[in-house]
């Protein structure tokens, strides 16, 4: 067998291994369940109000852009996370030393990353069917629509978050990304349209995915007369699959970069360090 | 246990100190260099390793044992000098090149939620393809899980495991992928000491029968003298020393210690003759001599005291350097 098929198919196994641990280890569990339970409260409250000038139920406009949410944070700060979490216990230089290894690590992760963010979408969208009325996903349009916006989105974070991963060697860091994205969420129109907000914010969030996710997500889930509320009164596909795209080019040619470079530093006495740093500050 | 468990026996090749053998030498290092900003950690490091040599590289902290280790492991980039494994620089190793390699690193909690053979058989994938006629790549992972006394926890998780029984599992993830060279960095700190002996015995079967050539690092002299078939002592950024126990000791002193007690009085004296030196001493007092001991330089004694008269040296030039500036 060729070396690189083999590294290949060794990352799809582990995608699907630790896939499986994940969904066997209740700690894991309780990270989905949690998050997606308290967000169906909040839009449950959110369903008696409507979005100023239409009739349509707040909390329906904002499963689908919670969706888009899901997508962003699943890819980025996933990937983040395993990537600075996984550095300092060891498992990237243990993937290091095995031919192939860094390889088939990074695809194990995208095959991980990526079912995992299936799960939370799925876990949000079916009980959300049931909840919400005015949802339009009786056509196979929709649905192609929502795994259009999945998959790019996807290709779109994963990257990214690949990158941040790499920079940031301490995960208790990490605070120092999650606040900006924190504030980015708030201003990109998932609770309510990004139409209230001053133009100059608007201008800025367009830059970033999470609110074409967010955009797309609406367009795949909500009725057409509902794009009124946006930006241009369109759901703006092109332009979705344009800033998506760009992230993404820009993603897959800075990511392996970093990587490498990332990867190139590990060895033994630099985990040592990390360990022993953990240490200190477990003490 | 038995030795059938690693695989059928490979045609040893012999160890000699002849040209031809260091010609085909596994590890080959040439006036290795290492610099960190302005301080020099290897200052022209050389030596060789034949295949399927079980080498012990010794030192005390700082000395540059990882560093040197590091860098024939392919993680470090050096500063100067020549450094071959298996006739590849390990600045320039391939895929492939790794493929024959085992390194046993110091793991922490890395894959935690893997199962202890379910992580083997998952490594192990990643070696298929350098299979070779000679050498069948992998380990069969149930097979290895025995191999390393971990036989009872194979479906264990990872995380779950003392820290002994993870030490074993280290090792066993080192050979998963039967490798021509092997490195160790401390291999049994933190062991018992029947986790010890098993994994003495373990590097002895590696060595004899899959003829895999070992560098290991340790603090643990008598571990030197037991796995090793050779000794280098590394202080100060070079080789101060290379041979086996033996000779190491007999560089240093060939003086033994003679105690005994005659009549409830205890004696101790030194000699370079201790064969001759109890001859006259049962010739003159006869069996009123009880509790003799003969004890000859151990490997421990040679290491103090090479390192000691290298650390002297040091200072000497030191000061020698600083009276010919103050001249």
């Amino acid at each position: 067998m060729n070396p690189t098929t083999a590294a290949v198919r060794s990352g799809l196994a582990r995608g699907r291994i630790e896939l499986r641990q994940t969904f066997t280890t209740p700690q894991d569990l309780w990270g989905y369940l949690f998050p997606t339970v308290v967000l169906l409260v909040v839009m449950l409250l959110m369903r008696g109000s409507t979005i100023p000038g239409t009739d349509f139920s707040r909390g329906t406009m904002t499963l689908p852009s919670v969706l888009g949410v899901s997508v962003a944070f699943g890819g980025l700060v996933n990937l983040m996370q395993y990537l600075t979490v996984e550095r300092e216990d060891g498992t990237l230089l243990r993937a290091k030393a095995t031919p192939g290894g860094m390889l088939g690590y990074l695809i194990g992760k995208v095959v991980m990353v990526s079912g995992m963010v299936l799960v939370s979408i799925a876990i949000t969208l079916i009980p959300g069917m049931f909840l919400f009325e005015g949802l339009a996903l009786n056509t196979v349009g929709a649905w192609l629509t929502l795994a259009w916006v999945l998959a790019i989105g996807l290709v779109a974070t994963m990257p990214i978050g690949a990158v941040l991963g790499s920079l940031f060697s301490n995960p208790r860091n990490m605070g120092l990304i999650m606040l900006p994205v924190m504030g980015l969420v708030a201003a990109s129109g998932i609770f309510y349209p990004v139409t209230v907000l001053p133009e100059w914010l608007q201008v800025i969030v367009q830059v970033f995915p999470i609110y074409w996710l967010g955009l797309g997500m609406r367009s795949a889930l909500l009725p057409d007369n509902m794009a009124l509320v946006e930006i241009g009164e369109s759901w703006r596909h092109l332009e979705t699959v344009g800033v998506l795209s760009l992230w993404a080019v820009l993603g897959l040619i800075i990511a392996p970069i970093v990587l490498r470079r990332m990867a190139r530093r590990e060895s033994g006495s630099s985990v040592a360090e990390r360990r022993e740093k953990a240490m200190q500050r477990i003490a | 246990m038995s030795v059938s468990e690693l695989g059928p026996p490979m045609p040893r090749t012999e160890k000699g100190h002849d040209a031809a053998s260091t010609a085909i030498a596994a590890i080959d290092v040439h006036d290795l260099r290492m610099r960190y900003g302005t301080t020099d950690v290897l200052t022209g490091v050389t030596f060789q390793a034949r295949h399927g040599e079980v080498v012990a590289l010794l030192g005390p902290n700082g000395a540059g044992k990882t560093t040197t280790i590091e860098i024939l492991e392919g993680f470090r980039m050096r500063s100067g000098g020549e450094v071959s494994v298996l006739g590849t620089d390990p600045a320039k190793g391939t895929e492939a090149w790794r493929a024959r390699l085992g390194v046993v690193l110091q793991s922490w909690r890395d894959h935690s939620k893997w199962r202890v053979q379910e992580l083997l058989e998952h490594l192990g994938t990643y070696y298929a393809p350098y299979s070779t006629d000679r050498i069948s790549r992998p380990r069969d992972a149930a097979e290895l899980v025995d191999v390393v006394g971990l036989g009872e926890h194979a479906g264990k998780r990872v995380g779950q495991l003392s820290g002994g029984q993870r030490r074993r599992l280290d090792v066993a993830i080192g050979i998963v992928g039967r490798p021509e060279v092997l490195f160790l960095d401390e291999p049994t700190a933190g062991f018992d000491p029947h986790a010890r002996r098993e994994f003495h015995d373990l590097v002895h079967r590696l060595a004899d029968f899959d003829d895999t050539t070992i560098l290991l690092t340790t603090h643990d002299l008598d571990e030197a003298e037991k796995l090793a078939d050779r000794i280098l002592i590394l202080a100060g950024g070079s080789i101060i020393a290379d041979g086996t126990a033996d000779q190491l000791a007999k560089s240093t002193s060939a003086e033994a210690e003679v105690r005994w007690s005659r009549d409830g009085e205890r004696f101790v004296h030194s000699t370079t003759d201790a064969t001759t030196y109890v001859r006259d001493l049962f010739a003159q007092y006869g069996n009123s001599i009880a509790d003799l001991e003969v004890r000859r330089a151990s490997l421990e004694d040679t290491y103090m005291s090479m390192v000691r008269t290298f650390e002297a040296g040091r200072h000497d030039d030191a000061v020698r350097s600083f009276e010919e500036k103050n001249r």
